[in-house]
């Protein structure tokens, strides 16, 4: 029964989103009234709607309701509770229902909090959400229906991947959602005003909290994915240069560029057709990030198998909205008003050269994700463009990016001297450069890229905080002082403070895990030891645990450093009794500052067990470095001037910038 | 500054970025490119050794010998195979009979020595170069 309301709610949803998506642009064309108004309204039905059908399939899973094909095909009574309920995303019907969730929460969300914007470009843009949640209904309904059931019922189901029965992948998805799917507010608001024919300050100023929440969660769902294939896949990387990971990549790139773009939109009035392509074109990408996902088209590690129609409609679907989007950019964006004129040498300049570079890095990556679909197509050679393609391209143009990011929040708007700039960042470039001086010598001197990269990451930090003390007059005025200005300072300053800084802890975690990691692989019976990387490990015991829907076994390995005792690793290896799946648990012990890493390979007594381990220096601030960036977002995302209904108040008085 | 000379300028700037861009990548795709061989086309090619490629295919039943961390196994399309020797750990997924990829080159004694066995996080997924390969070599049949 309750399955099969979800099933009508989802239906009634589809009906609703057809009537929002349609009669509001007629009245938002003629100036009619009545059909505007209908757009709020609709919007927070189609969101009741399918909340409703979301939390009728989640009630299934929870219940265990083995007469729905999908939860048997992807639950099991035995299963902790917490991947009952995560196990509603952790498939494909699943999750596609969790995008429209999102969706239509969003929809509602611009509904609630857009009550002060323009009526016309209001209903303008929850009839693009609309037309995008049909978009999404449909092929939910039509292709991938959650709510099939199945008869006769089986007595117990199929059980979820074991791979996804982890705390870190459960949230990921929906951290990757929020910020795919937040694109596509942007979307509808570029769309909303190439239909207007107006984009202006107040514009960007709604684009602009849209872009960051989205950036914000994007970032984490990223940090959160890498983290862990960091600790499941057992390989001691958190970057494979994988499709699927560049998918998400590539809308995050986009959606940066937008994040500084929509910057220069709001204050200086420039940009704005270009701001509009890549709020297009963000989105795009985040639906070929789908595509490339849902289709399996590309040999991934994260390819599931699936269904090439699926693949087909959201291909059509991916056509329909970024040649849709491109097409009405080509008609109306020559029609909108050029902005304030500015220098070459100025803070708008430099923000356009972080956009071209971060366009550039989005069209590097799709270049090297796509290519070899293309060459398939055309010769019918199989080739795969792995991690070496990416350093040899990515790196180079993000050393490039780097070097101009601590320079650029140094030049004023419209007209600036690069000269005063670069004698703010002296201190800083000496501290970078001593910093890949020692790495070159003193750390590794097989890497000359890595040493180099490594300076980028400690010029990031330094720099950043330059600019910070420079605005705070710090060590010329008192402390006191200082410390007014501080906080006095926007918060949307601080934030990009914050994130400018912590995107050199990723650089330095990234590089120091990637250049100077130790790995070893070897065969050891119980009693054995082995030297490594300073420390002595003993395997003493390997026994059988039970989990609550697993067996493993689990090793116990003794750490020692100096004949004293560092840390005791307890990596496991379970067999997921359902499935007949073995999954690898690592070990970790961290310190922050390094990672000691273990995983458990097969074996038995006889010949004893294979053991990996790994010495990850800076690993952790890989993702935490990640987390602080999507912290400065959120700390940006604060800021009042930007807080949703702020724009058409009364501006407050501005501290100086 | 005239809107006509700052236009000159970004097209410029853009220009130069671009034209880094794409040297760069050009000369990456040149190197780095990883071509895909089922085991016919490794025996029809007469791939040169050392060059890096990936191997697809099924992994022969009963082929599986494991000596210490060095596993040495046999990747079949059912019509041709190529000996492999790998020195690590195996993918949770890898099994006898399933379908695999090596990523590596072939020595000069002609056994692939693989320096990367690509995992699945599925395990009804077969590999789309595998299943191409299988179907080439006329020994595919349809499951499910």
């Amino acid at each position: 029964m309750i399955p099969e309301l979800g099933h009508f709610a989802l239906i009634l949803a589809l009906c609703v989103a057809l009537v929002q998506g349609t009669l509001p642009l007629f009245g938002a064309a003629r100036g009619d009234a009545r059909l505007m108004a209908l757009a709020p309204t609709a919007a927070l039905t189609q969101a009741f709607l399918v909340i409703l059908a979301f939390l009728a399939l989640m009630q299934a899973y929870v219940a265990s309701d083995f007469s729905v094909a999908n939860v048997v095909a992807n639950s099991h009574s035995a299963k902790p509770l917490l991947y009952k309920i995560t196990g509603v995303w952790g498939n494909h019907e699943g999750s596609m229902l969790l995008w429209a969730l999102i969706l239509s929460i969003f929809g509602a969300a611009v509904a609630i909090f857009g009550a002060e914007l323009p009526d016309s470009l209001r209903s303008r843009v929850l009839a693009i959400q609309a037309l995008i949640g049909v978009g999404f209904l449909a092929f939910i309904l039509f292709t991938s229906n959650p709510f099939a059931r199945l008869a006769p019922a089986p007595p117990d189901g199929n059980g979820l991947n074991p791979l996804l029965q982890d705390p870190g992948l459960a949230f990921h998805p929906p951290l990757l959602y929020l910020g795919y799917v937040g694109f596509s507010v942007t979307y509808a608001f570029a769309i909303a005003a190439l239909l207007e024919g107006r984009v202006d300050a107040a514009w960007a100023r709604w684009v602009r909290p849209w872009t960051l929440a989205a950036w914000c969660f994007l970032t984490l769902g990223i940090a959160l994915g890498s983290w862990w294939a960091y600790y499941i896949l057992g390989w001691g990387g958190f970057w494979f240069w994988d499709p699927v990971e560049n998918a998400s990549l590539m809308p995050w790139l986009a959606g940066t560029a937008l994040l500084h773009s929509a910057i220069v939109v709001e204050k200086r009035d420039a940009l704005k057709s270009w701001t509009v392509l890549l709020a297009i074109l963000a989105f795009s990408l985040s639906l070929l990030g789908t595509f490339l996902v849902r289709s399996g088209v590309l040999t991934s590690v994260h390819a599931f198998a699936q269904d090439p129609a699926r693949g087909l409609y959201i291909l059509c679907f991916l056509l329909a909205v970024t040649g849709g989007g491109l097409t009405l950019y080509a008609l109306r964006a020559p029609g909108l008003q050029p902005g304030g004129l500015f220098q070459p040498l100025s803070r708008e300049g430099a923000l356009i050269l972080n956009n071209l570079l971060l366009c550039t890095l989005a069209a590097t990556v799709l270049l090297g994700t796509l290519y070899p679909l293309f060459l398939d197509l055309l010769t019918g050679n199989k080739v795969s463009v792995g991690p070496p393609f990416f350093n040899a391209t990515f790196v180079p143009i993000c050393l490039a990016l780097f070097a101009a990011l601590c320079v650029g929040p140094f030049l004023g708007w419209k007209r600036a001297e690069l000269w005063p700039a670069l004698a703010h960042l002296r201190i800083a470039f000496a501290v970078a450069v001593v910093a890949a001086l020692v790495a070159a010598f003193a750390i590794d001197q097989s890497s000359t890229l890595a040493a180099v990269a490594f300076g980028f990451g400690v010029w990031l930090i330094v720099g950043t905080l330059a600019e910070l003390a420079t605005r705070l007059r710090l060590g010329r005025l008192p402390l006191r002082e200082s410390l007014r200005r501080l906080r006095n300072t926007p918060r949307a300053s601080i934030g990009m403070t914050i994130s400018h800084a912590a995107l050199g802890f990723v650089v330095l975690g990234a590089v120091a895990t990637g250049a100077w990691h130790a790995e070893l692989i070897r065969t050891l019976k119980p009693g054995e030891t082995v030297s490594f990387a300073g420390y002595d490990v003993t395997l003493q015991r390997v026994d059988n645990v039970q989990g609550a829907n697993y067996v493993a076994e689990r090793a116990t390995l003794a750490v020692t450093r100096g004949g004293k005792p560092f840390t005791t690793l307890l990596p496991e290896r379970r067999l997921f009794v359902v499935q007949r799946r073995q999954v690898a648990e690592t070990a970790i012990q961290t310190n922050l500052l390094r990672d000691f890493y273990a995983t458990l390979g097969e074996g038995d007594a006889n010949t004893g067990w294979t053991i990996r381990l790994y010495d990850n220096p800076l690993a952790p601030w890989i993702w935490l470095g990640a987390a602080l960036c999507a912290l400065g977002g959120f700390v940006s995302l604060s800021d009042r001037r930007l807080r949703i209904g702020a724009p058409t108040r009364r501006r407050t008085v501005q501290a100086a910038e | 500054m005239i809107p006509k000379r700052k236009r000159l300028w970004l097209l410029l700037g853009s220009l130069a970025v671009l034209g880094v861009a794409v040297a760069l990548v050009l000369s990456a795709l040149n190197d780095n490119l990883v071509f895909f061989y089922s085991p016919s086309q490794v025996a029809e090619k007469h791939v040169a050794p050392e060059r890096r490629f990936r191997l697809g295919g099924l992994v022969e039943a009963g082929s599986v010998k494991k000596n210490g961390q060095e596993v040495r196994f046999i990747v079949t399309d059912t019509h041709q195979s190529v000996p492999v020797v790998y020195r690590g750990l195996l993918p949770d997924l890898f099994r006898e009979g399933q379908g695999v990829v090596a990523e590596g080159a072939l020595g000069p004694d002609g056994v692939f020595v693989a320096r990367e066995v690509l995992a699945k996080h599925d395990e009804n997924y077969m590999p789309p170069e595998v299943a191409k390969a299988i179907k080439e070599a006329g020994q595919w049949r349809e499951k499910r």
